[in-house]
């Protein structure tokens, strides 16, 4: 069973690596299309679970205690099995 | 004055944060990060700058699960002194000792260069030695020192006097070095034997070496 977390900062919290994109992205002449963006990291992990909702739970642990810094950071999880 | 100084994977000041403890007349003893145990009779203990972990997922977020850090915890808990400089600081903030959290530089750049901070708050072990609006220059080395912290949590650190050190100008002028909510460069947390600072007073030991501000900054923790 494969798990597809996605980990970035919260909304509110601002991303200045996005922030500096989106600015190449103007200048490069994609102003009128592109409206925000956001950069993130994913962490694709490969799991020893019976069932989905088993490695759900599984990784949402791992995003408290160590994938994500909740402080600052938002996290979304896919379970693909 | 018996200094404890850990070494992560990836941990690069140790040896200058034995130096300027050393210079200054303390028993310095490195400890390895698999220890569990931190030596008797220590007064302080510093986790100094580098790159535990090679930095891997956030700067900190390794380090602060390797076992002298549970130690270290219940050390912090019981009152004991912790200084965490640098990647020292970032995880002090990654274990929860300290609050908020590092993000990118806003300039996204390394930053390496000698830089003005200014006191803010001096009534602590840390900075007693010096006063409030003293003016100091020490070098700073990050790419993640922009310290980030939600209102509320800021609100907190002024009522509590927990906000130590700001990045200046010469003259004293607070101006933004990385992006740091209110320019901090330096914090305590509320009970004030945990200090962190993303700067490196134990790089400025020595005028031949460019400046000895760093040693007024240590030595608060040798006067009771």
């Amino acid at each position: 069973m494969k798990a597809i977390v996605n980990v970035a900062l919260k909304k509110g919290v601002l991303d200045d690596q996005g922030k500096a994109t989106h600015h190449a992205l103007d200048t490069l002449g994609f102003k009128e299309v592109v409206s925000d963006v956001r950069i993130g990291k994913q962490i694709i992990m490969e799991l020893n679970c019976d069932s989905k909702d088993a490695a759900r739970k599984e990784a949402i642990k791992m995003c408290e205690k160590l994938l994500a810094n909740t402080v600052i950071e938002d996290y979304e999880i896919e379970i693909i099995g | 004055m018996n200094v404890t100084v850990l070494q992560f994977p990836g941990t690069n000041c140790e040896y200058d944060a034995q130096y300027a403890f050393e210079k200054l007349g303390a028993n310095v003893t490195l400890v390895w990060h698999k220890e569990t145990k931190l030596p008797e009779n220590t007064n302080l203990v510093v986790i100094p700058g580098g790159f535990s972990y090679g930095d891997y997922l956030r700067s900190g977020a390794i380090a602060r699960f390797a076992p002298i850090m549970e130690t270290v915890s219940a050390y912090a808990k019981e009152g004991g002194n912790v200084l965490g400089i640098c990647n020292g600081f970032q995880i002090l903030l990654e274990a929860g000792l300290l609050p908020g959290a590092m993000k990118r530089n806003d300039t996204l750049h390394f930053i390496s260069k000698y830089n003005h901070l200014k006191i803010i708050n001096n009534d602590n072990q840390f900075l007693k030695e010096l006063e409030e609006d003293d003016i100091v220059n020490i070098p700073v080395a990050h790419h993640d020192g922009n310290y980030f912290i939600d209102e509320a949590g800021l609100q907190d650190l002024k009522d509590n006097d927990q906000i130590l050190l700001k990045y200046c100008d010469e003259k004293g002028n607070i101006e933004s070095l990385n992006g740091s909510v209110a320019q901090i460069a330096g914090i305590s947390n509320k009970e004030k034997n945990v200090f962190g600072l993303m700067p490196h007073p134990e790089r400025a030991i020595e005028t031949l070496l460019g400046g000895d501000d760093g040693v007024k900054m240590f030595q608060g923790f040798f006067n009771k």
